[in-house]
């Protein structure tokens, strides 16, 4: 079980060592970095089974007992998490092999990919703070030379962005840490948790501006109003798979540390910093939906979707303004209710955006090649050219705009369903415009690119460009978006468990083990 | 450049510098010192070399390629986790094996070392790689 | 002591900000280096000062006394830090270096090929 705990991060430390050890070959690292992938999603799958039958579960790296030692944990949200990051690997493994160059392969993009989830995975799955920052920057270091590799002008340009940007979050991040190290005294999470609520009066306060701090940090990771405009000037650039794994997994991570952290650390000025999210989610909403009818290139486009569906899962935890200054489990029965029906949302809406950012990234990659351009004036007549690329798309893209029965419209019913019932009609009044903005845009893509007649006839592309553009890696995506949609009575349950598990910690806490009765007794008696 | 004042002190130096890495990184387990830093010092004496030289003749020098070397060391400090591990501790928890050496005395081994072995290998491969991307240009 | 610290970790931090706001790429790698420094001092000065003490054990003791050594685990979160900012200022280098190579300029604000929608990024 220790083995099962740790392997999602080991599995493709594994895979990023064999690929660079075979990098003169690039068969034999296509087939390692295919067999690491399907070994990562059955990992997350043997987890989310390890969750369900026997819940939260911990291990000390180096038999150090928390909270000294670093812990790693595994509860429903972040088995889930690596159980999804593991599917995507698997469809960005298959979608690299026609589409990564010769010169990539040989430069050690496999590695790469590997060393990146291997930091994605860490960071789902970490216990304690600095270690999520390790985590955060080796996701970081492996994605700044994914976007810069290959170095073309946009690439390089969009690079300088990204790289400024997410080395400035990381410092804000690393200060948070220190002042936070320097207030409680430990770096733990679930000690953090218990020790925070024992501070005095000032040091509250002082908590309540490093939570600001972490949010702005997470905030610039994730894509979040008024944080993100480094994330359209880059995602677009580089070649379609590796944009994909980006767009997918990365900002994710982002928002997975959000609904982490707000959850169990910094919960002690509820009224104020969680204020704070559903602000950020609202404006998110808005200036992704926008943005998205805004843009002319299918990818930017994309990238403006992504912010909004950030937006949409902020809701979640922004929902939690509810709570007040009580914590969930003294809360009244209507407001459990509320702030459980949000934050499940919320993660059944993460789980969901992975899955279609990735498959519309891929697809959006195909499309190019295929064409030779990806300016939506200039594409059209994909429904008849690419009847089962356009089927693909169609599935995914509706799903983001939440139409039944697929998998995006039982997320935003709950979250929106919440937010009613919670009387944060101002919040629900927005993501039902941005939900328009989005079919809109949607509607928008699929009359120009797939409905109309091509305006250059077959287009610009040659013939061994478009033998590249086989859209097939993304029909597991599909298929997950469709079941996810058909099944959403068990997903949603788990979902549900999950969002019980972030609200009442005491579980968590317990099981990495920081309330051990021999320490607390010492401890507890000054 | 081309200096025979730094190519003769190089020659000197580059073995020194080599030896006395490889002392920080054993002593370190107990006094200042490890991998880190020991292979910093082994990387700073390579780009010594090829500064006096050149870097491709500092390449030649090496008879392996940075890279797999790279790789080598990532897979050993990966082992010194993967031992425990597969012997029923947590990951990355430190086991010693003492050996009886005849006439020096005992040694005591253990994962810790193989760990260290593996960071000094790393950052002494990983910082040649950068120097050389940037002297090459 | 902290005020004087605290005092320069507040002047690292405002050099860096205002060398990120720079155009010139340079001095943007330099606001980050600057960036990463008082992000390090700022973990060992939150933690608490101790003076004239290491945190290494004197010789014949077995553990370090609790009350007046330095902690050690700031060091080791300092050290972590530098090792990462170390590899991404190294990064950063290289990409400064192969920007310059290849779009011709040091001024960030000459390089908007992604910022214009569509016709730019083609070119």
């Amino acid at each position: 079980m220790s083995a099962l705990i740790v392997s999602p991060v080991l599995v493709p430390f594994v895979a990023a060592i064999l690929c660079l050890l075979t990098r003169r070959s690039r068969r034999i690292q296509r087939v390692t970095n295919l067999v690491g992938a399907v070994a990562l999603a059955l990992c997350g799958g043997g987890l989310v089974a390890l969750v369900t039958t026997s819940g939260v579960q911990s291990v000390q790296i180096g038999g150090w007992d928390a909270p000294v030692g670093v812990s790693f944990v595994v509860d429903r949200l972040s088995a889930g998490m690596v159980l999804i990051t593991g599917i995507v690997a698997l469809a960005i493994a298959l979608y690299s092999v026609p589409m990564i160059d010769k010169r990539r392969e040989l430069f050690g993009y496999y590695a790469m990919v590997n060393t990146l989830l291997m930091g994605v995975c860490g960071a789902f799955l970490t216990g304690d703070i600095f270690n999520l920052y390790v985590w955060f920057e080796v996701m970081l270091m492996s994605s700044f030379v994914l976007l810069a590799l290959g170095g073309e002008r946009p690439q390089l340009e969009g690079s300088i962005k990204y790289v400024t940007l997410n080395l400035l979050s990381s410092a804000i991040f690393l200060s948070a840490i220190g002042i936070l190290y320097g207030l409680v005294g430990t770096l733990n999470m679930a000690d953090l948790a218990v020790r925070v609520v024992q501070l005095d009066d000032s040091a509250k306060g002082m908590v309540s501006t490093l939570a600001v701090m972490f949010l702005v940090a997470f905030g610039i990771k994730a894509g979040v109003f008024p944080l993100f405009f480094w994330l359209p000037a880059s995602y677009h650039t580089p070649p379609a798979p590796i944009s994909a794994l980006f767009a997918a997994l990365l900002t994710k991570v982002g928002l997975y540390v959000i609904l982490r952290v707000f959850t169990l650390i910094f919960v002690l000025d509820v009224p104020t910093t969680h204020t704070l999210i559903l602000a950020a989610a609202g404006s998110s909403l808005i200036v992704g939906g926008l943005g998205a009818i805004a843009q002319n290139v299918l990818r930017r486009q994309l990238s403006f979707l992504i912010i909004s569906s950030i937006g949409f899962a902020l809701i979640g935890p922004g929902l939690m303004i509810g709570l007040g200054d009580r914590a969930y489990v003294d809360a009244s029965a209507e407001v459990q209710a509320v702030v459980l029906l949000g934050l499940a949302g919320s993660i059944f809406y993460l789980f969901h955006t992975v899955l279609v950012k990735a498959s519309l990234f891929i697809l959006a990659g195909s499309i190019e090649r295929w064409k030779g351009t990806d300016e939506i004036g200039r594409l059209g007549g994909l429904a008849l050219e690419r009847p089962w690329l356009s089927v693909m798309w169609a599935i995914a893209a509706f799903s983001l705009a939440g139409v039944p029965p697929l998998s995006g419209v039982f997320p935003k019913l709950a979250l929106i369903g919440a937010s009613f019932r919670g009387e944060h009609y101002g919040i629900a009044i927005v993501a039902l415009v941005c939900s328009v903005l989005v079919l809109y845009a949607i509607a928008r893509v699929w009359l120009e690119v797939f409905w109309k007649p091509s305006p250059d006839g077959e287009g610009g592309a040659s013939e061994r460009s478009r033998a590249t553009a086989s859209p097939a890696p993304a029909i597991v995506l599909s298929i997950l978006i469709v079941a996810m949609g058909l099944g959403a009575g068990p997903v949603f349950s788990y979902c549900r468990e999950a969002a019980l598990g972030l609200l009442d910690p005491s579980d968590y806490i317990e099981r990495v083990g920081v309330l051990d009765p021999g320490l607390d007794e010492t401890e507890a008696q000054p | 450049m081309n200096s025979p004042i730094l190519q003769t002190t190089t020659r000197l130096m580059l073995p020194l510098l080599l030896m006395f890495s490889v002392i920080v990184l054993l002593r370190g387990h107990n006094e200042p010192g490890g991998g880190f830093i020991g292979g910093l010092i082994a990387a700073s004496g390579l780009a010594l070399h090829a500064m006096a030289f050149n870097p491709r003749e500092t390449l030649a020098l090496l008879h392996v390629n940075l890279e797999t070397l790279l790789g080598v060391g990532l897979a050993m400090a990966l082992l010194s986790g993967l031992i425990p591990l597969a012997m029923g501790e947590p990951f990355l928890q430190a086991m010693w094996h003492e050996f009886d050496i005849p006439l020096l005395g005992k040694l005591k081994v253990g994962t810790p070392l193989l760990f260290d072995v593996g960071v000094y290998i790393v950052v002494a491969s990983i910082t040649m790689i950068m120097v050389l991307t940037l002297a090459e240009e | 002591m902290t005020l004087l610290m605290a005092m320069t970790i507040g002047v690292l931090y405002a050099c860096s900000l205002y060398l990120l706001q720079r155009r010139n790429v340079v001095k943007l790698v330099f606001g980050l280096l600057i960036l990463s420094h008082a992000a390090n001092l700022l973990i060992f000065t939150a933690s608490g000062l101790v003076r004239g003490r290491t945190t290494i054990i004197e010789a014949g003791e077995t553990v370090l006394p609790v009350d007046t050594a330095p902690d050690p685990l700031p060091q080791a979160l300092i050290l972590t830090a530098i090792v990462i900012s170390f590899g991404v200022t190294a990064f950063t280098i290289v990409l400064v270096h192969r920007v310059n190579a290849v779009v011709g300029t040091d001024d960030l604000d000459d390089m908007r090929a992604t910022d214009s929608a569509g016709k730019a990024a083609d070119a």
